[in-house]
C-alpha cells in the first residue's frame, strides 16, 4: 500500500500539486487520471522518487519515502517496478539481456537462474519468442510487453506504470491493460496506473483518482465513474457527444 | 556534484566489468583504425613540410627526422590526436547518454536503484584512459611510417630520416605524451558525459549537447596543454 500525504510540488512560482492525499492500496490497479497538465505526471514523479515534493509524505507501507536516506532509497528501489511510456528499454541489449537486467544487477542468482527467471517473465508476457532480437526490431505493443517483464524481474511490490497504452491501437491496449491487471491480482503489488485511456479507466480502474489543476478533484471505482455527478469528470470522461449519449443510456438503465 | 556519484562505489562489480571491456572497445579499439590513418598522413605531411621548409644548405641533413620526430611526440600524438578524439569519442558520449536521458533509459535505471551516473559514466571514464596510451603508442608508430612512406618516395633519404629520429631521443617525451594524453582522455570521457547526462528536452537539445561537449573538450584540452606543457617540460 501506497498512502500519499498532503503533497505539494511547485516549480519555481508555479504551484503544480497542491495537497494531495490519497491511499493506493495493495492488490488493485489505481488509476491517476487527469488532462494534460493537470500534475498526474508530476504526481508519478514525485512517488517514484524521480522528483522531490516540496511539501508531504510518501509513505510505502508505513515507510517514509521522502525522508529516507540515498542508501534506503535504493534498496526500497529495488522493491519498485516502472514501465514508462515509451518502454525505455536499453536499446544496446536484446530483449532477454534486458529482462535479465535488474536480476544481474541486484540478485544474487546464478547466470543459470537468472536466465530462466528472464525467460519466465518474458514467457508470462507472451515473448519468449522474441528473446533474441534488439527493442528496434519490434513492434510497439511488443516493446511495452518487455518492460512489464523487466519491470517483474525482481518480482516488485510497487509497479508504477506512466501512460503504458500511449501510442498502441485499442486492441493491443486491451492487451496491455489485461496484463497489468492480472500481473497486479497475481504478485499481489500496488500498482498505479498513469492514464489518458478511457477504455483503462472503464476496464481496469478498481480505484481512481481524477486530478485537477493540481488538486484532487474526485476519487472513486470503475462503476462509479459513470453515474457520478462531478461535472468536472463527467466532462473529461465523456468529452465525445459518442460518450455522452453512451454515458445517459447507461444511466437511464 | 556529478563526479561525486560518478565516483561512488559501484553496486555490482560485474556488470561495470562488463560495461567497462564494452567501452574500451568502443571508444578505443573502434578509433584505432582513425587514429591510423590520420597519424600516417600527418606524419608525411610533417615530413614533407620540415624537408621542404626547413631543410637547406645551413641545417644539417637530419634536422627533417629530427623535427618531424619531435612533433609527433610532443604535440600530435597526444594534444592534436586528442582533439581530434575529442570529435569522434566526446560527440559520440555526449549523443550516447542524451539520447539515454530523453528517452528515458537513465529514469528508468534510477527508478531500478541503480546508481545510474556511476553504471554510465564510469566505464567511459576508465575505459577512455585505459585506452588512450594504446592510441598514442599508434599514433606515434603510425605518424612515424608515414615520415618513412615519405622517403620511400625519395624526397629524404630513409638514413637522413632514421638518424634524425634518433637523434638526441628523450624518452622523457614519450612519457610526457602518455601523461597528458590521461588528462585529455579523462576530460573528454567526463566532459562529453556531463552534457549528455543532463540534457533536457528532444533531439535538438541532444544535438546541441554532442556539439557543446567537442567545443568544451577541445577548449579544455588547449587550456590544459598549455599548463601540463609547462609543468612536464
Amino acid at each position: 500500500m501506497i498512502e500519499v500525504q498532503n503533497i505539494h510540488k511547485s516549480f519555481e512560482d508555479k504551484d503544480v500539486l497542491k495537497g494531495i492525499t490519497t491511499t493506493f492500496p495493495a492488490g488493485q490497479t489505481n488509476l491517476i487520471i487527469g488532462q494534460s497538465g493537470s500534475g498526474k505526471t508530476v504526481l508519478m514523479k514525485c512517488i517514484v522518487g524521480l522528483l522531490e515534493p516540496t511539501s508531504g509524505k510518501i509513505l510505502y507501507d508505513g515507510r517514509d519515502f521522502v525522508g529516507m536516506g540515498k542508501r534506503e532509497k535504493a534498496l526500497l528501489r529495488r522493491e519498485m517496478g516502472m514501465i514508462f511510456q515509451s518502454a525505455a528499454l536499453f536499446d544496446s541489449m536484446t530483449v532477454l539481456e534486458n529482462v535479465m537486467f535488474p536480476l544481474d544487477m541486484f540478485s544474487a542468482m546464478t547466470l543459470r537462474d537468472r536466465t530462466r527467471r528472464a525467460q519466465q517473465c518474458l514467457d508470462r508476457v507472451n515473448l519468449l519468442d522474441a528473446q533474441k532480437k534488439y527493442p528496434d526490431e519490434i513492434s510497439g505493443g511488443m516493446q511495452k510487453r518487455v518492460a512489464i517483464a523487466r519491470a517483474i524481474a525482481l518480482n516488485p511490490k510497487y509497479l508504477f506504470c506512466d501512460e503504458p497504452n500511449s501510442g498502441l491501437d485499442p486492441k493491443t491496449s486491451l492487451v496491455i491493460d489485461a496484463l497489468i491487471h492480472d500481473i497486479t491480482t497475481e504478485y499481489q503489488m500496488t500498482t498505479i496506473i498513469n492514464t489518458h485511456d478511457m477504455n483503462s479507466v472503464m476496464g481496469i480502474g478498481d480505484s481512481i483518482i481524477f486530478i485537477k489543476e493540481g488538486f484532487q478533484e474526485w476519487t472513486g471505482d470503475k462503476t462509479q465513474v459513470a453515474t457520478s455527478d462531478n461535472q468536472a469528470l463527467t466532462d473529461f470522461i465523456f468529452a465525445s457527444d459518442l460518450l455522452k449519449k453512451a454515458r445517459q443510456a447507461f444511466v437511464q438503465v | 556534484m556529478l563526479m561525486a556519484k560518478v565516483f561512488s562505489r559501484p553496486e555490482r562489480i560485474r556488470m561495470y566489468w562488463k560495461q567497462y571491456v564494452r567501452e574500451m572497445q568502443k571508444l578505443g579499439v573502434d578509433s584505432i583504425g582513425i587514429v591510423l590513418m590520420i597519424s600516417f598522413f600527418i606524419g608525411a605531411v610533417i615530413c614533407i613540410q620540415m624537408k621542404m621548409n626547413i631543410q637547406s644548405p645551413w641545417m644539417p641533413r637530419f634536422s627533417t627526422g629530427y623535427t618531424t620526430r619531435e612533433i609527433l611526440l610532443l604535440e600530435f600524438s597526444s594534444s592534436i590526436m586528442c582533439l581530434i578524439l575529442a570529435g569522434k569519442v566526446g560527440s559520440n558520449i555526449a549523443s550516447e547518454i542524451g539520447t539515454m536521458r530523453v528517452t528515458q533509459q537513465i529514469d528508468a535505471l534510477d527508478i531500478m536503484g541503480v546508481n545510474s551516473a556511476a553504471y554510465l559514466i564510469l566505464p567511459k571514464i576508465l575505459g577512455l584512459v585505459t585506452m588512450i596510451p594504446v592510441l598514442v603508442t599508434f599514433s606515434m608508430v603510425a605518424g612515424l611510417g608515414g615520415a618513412y612512406g615519405i622517403s620511400f618516395m625519395g624526397i629524404i633519404s630513409a638514413e637522413d630520416l632514421t638518424f634524425g629520429l634518433q637523434h638526441s631521443f628523450n624518452v622523457w617525451f614519450v612519457w610526457m605524451s602518455y601523461i597528458k594524453s590521461f588528462f585529455f582522455a579523462f576530460i573528454i570521457a567526463s566532459v562529453s558525459s556531463f552534457y549528455g547526462y543532463t540534457v533536457e528536452g528532444g533531439s535538438v537539445e541532444v544535438g546541441k549537447a554532442s556539439t557543446d561537449s567537442v567545443v568544451h573538450c577541445s577548449m579544455l584540452i588547449l587550456f590544459a596543454d598549455i599548463f601540463l606543457t609547462q609543468i612536464l617540460s
